[in-house]
């Protein structure tokens, strides 16, 4: 029996040097936990006192720290002997991980949707019991969002497109590959924007589809922003020259949060946009 | 509790980073130095948190009592208790601090994997911490209970900024739960020594592990639930609000489905600390460690589908009332493979009644009592007489206050020598652990029977025939606070003590990597990596 024991087992029989990065100490740390604080009272503040300072405050401090902390780690990755293999996999595991808690994250609107979608009695006593509610028209899922659903798809083979690019160490594909997804993400930006802005029911005030509906939407759109961001760091990298075929874990890391992206998109365009139509539709 | 001082390094380039004082705890990079500050962070909170209890069993000792007479403050004041114990004590020890103490050290490993998100969880704790004080403190206080259930927590109610803060620091701690989760799993699976597979790690490593899991998947879910309680109080929306269509069951679905993780999150590096202080102080490896570890993850496993037991009275259906039922039962079964394996441990070994070996068997015991009283409120039959009374809150002091609390000083007797180099008084430690213990059991076993009698948790008074029970339960409380007074000078003793401890001051029995090295461990325990046969 090898395994029954705690620890009995753990004889040192030997020692290596080991093949970690041990970083040097940083300040960033502490500026990105103030910026986050100052961001929450700006948000308070914004809701009580209709005040803003806190809130350009910090996010101008997360914005610098972002700059900051990754021109740190750009740098380091670049640095031969710093990022050994062991501590490109660990990085692997941060991205997917994070990821992982990013889809918890969207469980808990897609709950929320489908608390209502399923059991349309859960709602309040306004209404009767059908979704959506009796007074709301829905926007047509195959106007706008079956456009926004074709350019994620179409972005997610264009980053495929760079991505092979890459591995085959040609530059120019990567740039073409990687400029397209990000005009196509902000072709969506632009889709999304106007599909809030000739929304058939309002935000504020709106009751519980609103609610839903923009919180989910919402969030996807803040998250394609993120995406598209880190989709054009890694465009200013490529054209510096910066990836190789075999190490471009922040181009793969983008790529991976892009797909996410692209995922949550199909689940909200079937579910929310497809699933929850009303019988007649706004375009 | 700064001035350890470790050997010279090899590499210098890593040995000057803990030089100075803004270089050391402000910018730190470094695993035990960030372990230390959370250790230090959950001190302070353990202090305000049972500062705010004592308040509290001072103004339940006597019947129409009028220390606190305002409700709004008895309630901002029972939330504040409730945040700062669970997120802001016992967390950051067994997680944030111990955790990042002896998860490097026990895979052999030099550091955590990413070292400045690791710093940035702590600060994030910190900032959710001045924001708890702010929620407790601004306007009328936040008087939402820790569950924080709308309308209660709605506008309507509490339309002042303090539920704002008290949400925040909610959102704040959060991120430095998940980004510390994320450390954590990164480090433990892709940082261990060569040799040392997954069937080969101390069970303090699995048990973190296990815990970052549900940090990971539970977390984001209450990020969602409390974004959306914001949105509602502050942006027009309607989620929980009855009168724009909106359900504030949905609120008690969402909050449980990481409540009830959260749970076990408290509780099972406990479990894994208790492992090594009941092995060690048996001087016999634990029984059954492969079990041990599956009943962790099987805990783990399940915890994230039996949430709605806590919410037996808000009108699910009998279906959902039979299935939560069944499925929470079923965690007594890990729990007892836990328990059982932990006496069998101990059965034949040469047992040692040092003070960790006090707290792991007083954990153990009240742990068993809070367990069979969680059997009890399975039921949702008589979860359905017993929901929201006292008996409620026994139950979740015997495992959290007696559990992991127990596991916390456990670890920390345990571990000080190893964190800083001087031993603990031992007759003191013991004297702190018989103080302690009389005083809780004495606090809350009546409290069993006040529930059974049927009073309310959360008011601030009570009909003269719950008189009894409740001075008694308040004279425990005073015992345990004053019992801390001890544990405070224990400190003091630790800290101006000349005696220095070997790399192995428990000898024959503590085996895990952390012993291999000096006491204190140097900067970066493994320069050099550890083989593991």
């Amino acid at each position: 029996m090898t395994d029954d024991t705690h620890a009995a087992e753990n004889q040192v029989v030997g020692h290596m040097p080991h093949p970690y990065h041990l970083v040097e100490p940083s300040l960033w740390p502490l500026f990105g936990a103030v910026s986050a604080i100052l961001i929450a009272t700006g948000i308070i503040f914004v809701a009580h006192y209709n005040d803003y300072v806190f809130l350009v405050m910090g996010a101008l401090g997360a914005f610098s720290t972002m700059y900051v902390w990754w021109r740190d780690v750009i740098a380091e990755s670049r640095t031969p002997g710093l990022h050994k293999l062991v501590t490109q996999i660990g990085l692997r595991y941060g991205m997917a991980l994070f990821i992982s808690s990013e889809v918890m994250f969207f469980v808990s609107f897609f709950w929320a949707y489908f608390n209502f979608f399923f059991y349309p009695s859960h709602m309040g006593y306004m209404h009767a019991a059908v979704w959506p509610p009796e007074h709301i028209t829905t926007i047509d899922p195959f106007a706008v969002p079956l456009f926004n659903t074709m350019v994620l798809l179409l972005s997610g083979t264009t980053i495929t497109w760079a991505h092979h690019a890459l591995i085959e160490d040609d530059r120019r594909g990567l740039i073409r590959g990687l400029g397209c997804t990000i005009i196509l993400g902000v072709a969506f930006l632009c889709g999304q924007t106007y599909e809030y802005t000739h929304s058939p029911f309002n935000f504020y005030h709106g009751g519980i589809f609103p609610s839903v509906f923009f919180i989910a939407t919402g969030f996807h759109g803040f998250h394609v922003i993120v995406g598209t961001s880190f989709l054009t760091v890694n465009f200013f990298r490529a054209l510096k020259g910066q990836f190789s075929p075999k190490r471009h874990f922040g181009f793969e890391a983008a790529a991976w949060y892009w797909h996410f992206v692209d995922v949550v998109w199909l689940f909200l365009f079937v579910c929310i946009y497809y699933l929850g139509r009303s019988a007649i539709t706004a375009a | 509790m700064s001035s350890t001082t470790a050997p010279e390094h090899k590499f210098h380039a890593h040995g000057r980073g803990h030089r100075g004082f803004v270089r050391r705890w402000l910018m730190s990079t470094n695993h035990k130095d960030i372990g230390t500050l959370y250790i230090t962070l959950a001190m302070i909170g353990a202090l305000e948190g049972g500062a705010l209890s004592m308040i509290m069993r001072a103004q339940l000792m006597y019947p129409n009592n009028t220390i606190i007479t305002s409700g709004q403050t008895w309630n901002a004041i029972i939330t504040a208790h409730g945040l700062l114990m669970i997120f802001f004590f016992v967390m950051p020890a067994l997680i944030g601090g111990f955790g990042n103490w002896f998860v490097p050290m026990m895979i052999g490993a030099p550091d955590m994997a990413f070292p400045r998100l690791n710093n940035m969880s702590f600060w994030f704790l910190v900032m959710g911490f001045i924001f708890v004080n702010l929620g407790l403190l601004v306007g009328h206080g936040s008087g939402v209970g820790w569950t924080l259930y709308p309308p209660l927590a709605n506008s309507t109610y509490q339309p002042g900024p303090a539920v704002d803060f008290t949400l925040f620091s909610l959102h704040l701690a959060g991120i430095s739960s998940l980004l510390g989760a994320i450390n954590f799993i990164a480090t433990i699976l892709n940082m261990r020594a060569p040799g040392m597979g997954m069937h080969k790690m101390p069970l303090f490593v699995w048990s973190i592990l296990v815990t970052a899991f549900l940090l990971l998947l539970a977390i984001p879910v209450l990020a969602g639930a409390i974004t959306m309680l914001i949105m509602d109080r502050n942006f027009g929306t309607s989620f929980f609000e009855p009168g724009g269509g909106g359900d504030p069951v949905l609120f008690q679905h969402l909050f449980w489905f990481f409540g009830h993780p959260e749970v076990y999150i408290m509780i099972l590096p406990a479990f894994g600390i208790i492992s090594h202080v009941v092995s060690t102080f048996s001087k016999k490896p634990i029984f059954g460690y492969l079990g041990m570890v599956y009943a962790m993850v099987a805990i783990g496993f399940v915890g994230f589908i039996v949430w709605a037991h806590h919410m037996f009275v808000s009108g699910i259906s009998m279906d959902s009332k039979v299935y939560f039922e069944a499925a929470t039962l079923v965690i007594a079964v890990p729990t007892g493979v836990k328990v059982f394996s932990w006496l069998a441990t101990m059965w034949g070994g040469s047992v040692e009644l040092k003070t960790p070996m006090l707290w792991a068997l007083g954990f153990i015991f009240m742990f068993v009592i809070g367990g069979a009283t969680g059997v009890v409120l399975a039921n949702a039959g008589l979860d359905t007489e017993l929901h929201n009374t006292y008996f409620v809150i026994a139950h979740f002091h015997y495992v959290l206050s007696m559990g992991s609390v127990f596991a916390i000083f456990a670890g920390f007797f345990y571990w000080i020598g190893k964190m800083y180099g001087r031993p603990y008084p031992e007759f003191l430690g013991k004297l702190h652990f018989w103080t302690f213990f009389i005083g809780v059991n004495l606090t809350f076993f009546p409290q069993h029977f006040l529930g059974l009698a049927g009073m309310p948790r959360r008011y601030p008074d009570y009909p003269t025939a719950f008189a009894g029970w409740n001075y008694v339960s308040s004279v425990g409380a005073m015992i345990s606070g004053l019992s801390t007074l001890i544990f405070l000078y224990i400190l003091f003793s630790i800290f101006t003590s000349k005696e220095r401890l070997a790399d192995n001051y428990w000898g024959e029995g503590a085996n895990t990597l952390e012993w291999t090295v000096p006491s204190p461990a140097p900067h970066h325990t493994f320069e050099d990596v550890p083989v593991i046969r």
